[in-house]
């Protein structure tokens, strides 16, 4: 169960794997995510966005940055490896429907869960502009696959080194200028995802956004997902992960989502040695 | 005062006494009702390990012996279950312990966890006739201890009562949930011969007695072998699979060729106060404290992965047992100081008073007649106090407790740096939102009819979805009745 059936490594941090997962595959809509568990006993559970699945081959594709103790040991692992324990699929799909023109902008590896999004949209019937942005030329992906599926394709990058040089917020303000986008969808960093709604705000464009906070069960159960939207508190596992971005308070968020930092720093470093040490043993 | 060895040897000297004598009613009354042992509070604090530790055999056989054998029976009204107790009683009186489990086991399937959990003061111990007689319901017979007592002996090395399972049926019954009210149905149908399968959401199945009721007070090691004994009688467990999302409801019965459901499917979301300040840094429910520590074993610093809240200061909100898990967790983390925050009396209070007696033993401070009007955080938006308010009670509420009543200008400030809010659960909502034609109560629990059966035909419910928070007993009493319905149905439609 939950074989690994391909791996690739995108950049230096960010990884693809398909992963044998046949009811998640037939029953994913975009929009949701599955959480995982590497070691029953002791591991931790992570939320993770499908970025596409093939129902046929009973296969979904999730792409993750190392940034954490679990999301460092998966990607020290390899295909034909089992992962103990995947759940799925969590949240609410997007709703797909024709609204006429939807802009997605897409920030580091938050392009993964857009894609599905965005090539559901074009089916749908939208016209559909998509917006890739990445710090430099390395952490672009997705690029031939969105290309495939967007209208326009904006591809920007912090420092220039690939596409325009430019924030993400830059082409999707000319776009909303330009263009009167029906709808605009933005996954990415929190930060990234705040500064877009703001930018679609005095135009009046429906934004939504997907959150990624801290989760435990994924199904209704801890509250650890809470935030708020609107004045309100959600919960990103049954109530979302999509919001409408002009209503959640992302600085709160952002704020909790460092409630372990703390204690994450200091495995996130003891994680490093322990990889460190691994390797060391493989050259000896 | 709790040490084991002591109480052992006052129960063994009064045994001898005793022993061969026939006892009047008067004299049963006349014993001392036995102290349960238990780790000492200033060791426990440092460790997991269970804190009550079980009576001894002469404990028991003596407590068992207070039992007046009443015709009537008032305490079996008081079980959810039904357990024959005078019965099983008189069998640990004399010794007979394996007889006496298995007069628990007609009617209950979890005796070790249940003598651990049941709030045993307002269910078949508040009937009982010697804590009537001496005035005090916690003099009555410790039911619940010797319930335990005698499931512990099994657990330790008896012969496992493994119940019958009657021959194939060729009928499937999926059911929604591993906590105590599956287990139960789960347990009672396969029992009348039906293939059953158990869908768990969690990596571990268990429910709440895995995520919710941490280790001090019922170990894990309890429930595996409860789960273990299922998996024995051929029930099957699927992990990882949440139904509703990893497959719908209905697809169970129209696609994947079962004949029943029920959904056992627990508590929601948690609740919070709706104050200021609820979502700064330190702000968290009960239900992600307590499933960070027991599930996910964060307090295992060393080994764990899933990293938990440090405190000094912790202000646990609420009443209830979970809030007295979560106040006693946090003394185990390692909290400075632990304060439980509750707007009413300790007389109103829903824990059980075994739970609030072990948290006051274990330091933990109680604030009562105080709620907290807004939480108060520091410049990175971290939890620096609560502002509290001073109540004091008026007129009984619908729920028949005196109503808190705020006193204007009694404001002021706890210095804490955590708070865990601990004032129960709505329902959840992922079953209602995925599942056409499914009728739920205003509040999201789902209706059920008298035989447990929900607005979709094959579709029956029980324990906390149904019922919002409630006991491990009482949901099992709902999986045993939803499971009795099941079969009848299902006897109904064989030989089609």
């Amino acid at each position: 169960m939950n074989r690994i059936l391909a791996k690739r490594q995108l950049s230096d941090e960010v990884f693809l794997m398909k992963i044998e997962a046949p009811l998640i595959a037939q029953e994913r809509q975009p929009g949701q995510f599955i959480i995982l568990q590497l070691d029953t006993d002791f591991g931790e559970r992570i939320p993770l966005t499908i970025a596409d699945a093939d129902p046929e081959e009973g296969s979904i594709t999730i792409i993750f940055q190392t940034v954490g103790n679990t999301s460092h040991r998966l990607a020290a692992m390899e295909t034909g490896d089992a992962i103990e324990n995947l759940l799925g699929p969590l949240g609410h799909p997007t709703d797909i429907r024709k609204y006429g023109k939807v802009v997605c902008v897409g920030g580091g590896i938050g392009v993964a869960p857009l894609h599905p999004i965005a090539k559901a949209m074009k089916e749908a019937g939208n016209e559909v502009t998509i917006i890739i942005g990445a710090r430099n030329r390395k952490l672009v992906i997705f690029e031939e696959e969105m290309g495939r599926i967007a209208d326009k394709l904006i591809v920007c990058t912090d420092d220039g080194s690939y596409g325009r040089k430019a924030l993400v917020t830059g082409p999707l303000k000319e776009v909303c200028e330009t263009w009167n986008p029906d709808l605009a969808v933005a996954i990415g960093p929190p930060i990234m995802m705040k500064f877009c709604a703001e930018t679609t705000r005095p135009f009046g464009v429906h934004t939504l956004v997907s959150l990624n906070t801290i989760m435990i069960d994924g199904t209704g159960m801890c509250g650890g997902c809470r935030v708020t939207v609107g004045g309100e508190t959600k919960f990103v596992c049954v109530d979302g992960p999509e919001f409408d971005g002009h209503l959640v308070d992302f600085d709160n968020m952002m704020l909790r989502l460092g409630t372990y930092t703390r204690e994450e720093e200091a495995d996130h470093h003891a994680c490093h040695l322990d990889l460190a040490l691994e390797e060391d043993h493989g050259n000896a | 005062m709790h040490d084991l060895k002591h109480l052992d040897a006052e129960a063994k000297k009064l045994m001898m006494e005793l022993e061969g004598k026939t006892l009047k009613p008067r004299e049963r009354a006349a014993i001392p009702p036995q102290e349960m042992p238990a780790q000492d509070a200033q060791k426990r604090i440092g460790n997991m390990n269970e804190v009550a530790r079980g009576y001894t055999e002469a404990q028991v056989r003596l407590e068992s012996m207070r039992c007046l054998q009443c015709k009537n029976a008032p305490c079996i009204k008081g079980c959810p279950v039904e357990i024959d107790i005078p019965r099983f009683i008189k069998h640990a009186e004399d010794g007979k312990f394996a007889e006496s489990l298995a007069v628990i086991k007609e009617s209950s399937l979890l005796p070790a966890i249940c003598g651990r959990v049941c709030p045993q003061e307002t269910q078949c111990q508040e009937f009982c006739t010697v804590g009537k007689m001496l005035k005090d319901v916690n003099k009555a017979v410790s039911i619940g201890r010797i319930e335990r007592y005698v499931a512990d002996v099994e657990l330790h090395g008896g012969n496992p009562i493994m119940p019958e399972v009657a021959s194939p049926t060729g009928k499937r019954v999926a059911i929604v949930g591993s906590g105590p009210a599956g287990i139960t149905a789960a347990a009672d149908i396969r029992k009348a011969g039906h293939e059953v399968t158990i869908f768990e959401a969690f990596h571990k199945p268990g429910g709440v007695m895995v995520y919710g009721i941490p280790e001090f007070r019922l170990p894990k090691a309890i429930v595996e072998y409860e789960i273990n004994n299922l998996k024995q009688m051929g029930v099957e467990i699927k992990t990882n699979f949440l139904v509703g999302r990893t497959r719908k409801l209905r697809d169970l019965i129209d696609k994947d060729g079962y004949n029943a459901v029920f959904i056992g499917s627990g508590a929601g979301l948690p609740k919070f106060m709706h104050i200021e300040g609820e979502n700064l840094i330190g702000v968290l429910s009960a239900n992600e404290y307590l499933t960070r520590s027991n599930l996910m074993k964060a307090y295992n610093r060393e080994h764990a992965h899933t990293p938990i809240f440090v405190s000094r200061v912790v202000g646990v909100l609420g009443g209830g047992n979970v809030a007295m898990d979560a106040a006693r967790t946090a003394v185990r983390l390692g909290a400075e100081k632990v304060y439980v925050v509750y707007r009413r009396t300790e007389k109103e209070m829903p824990a059980r008073v075994e739970e609030v007696a072990h948290a006051k033993e274990e330091g933990v401070e109680f604030l009562l007649l105080q709620s907290p009007k807004r939480i108060l955080g520091n410049e990175k938006q971290q939890v620096r106090a609560m502002e509290v308010l001073s109540y004091k009670l008026g007129e009984p509420d619908d729920s028949g407790r005196r109503r808190p009543i705020a006193i204007e200008g009694s404001e002021r400030e706890l210095p804490v740096d955590t708070v865990i809010v601990s004032i129960g659960n709505d329902s959840n909502p992922l079953l209602e939102k995925t599942t056409e034609g499914l009728a739920t109560n205003k509040w999201g629990n789902i209706i059920i009819n008298d035989d447990c059966s929900t607005s979709i035909d094959r579709i029956y419910a029980g324990g906390d979805i149904v019922l919002g928070a409630a006991t491990v007993i009482l949901a099992m009493g709902q999986g045993r009745k939803a499971a009795a319905s099941i079969n009848a149905l299902l006897a109904s439609e064989s030989g089609d």
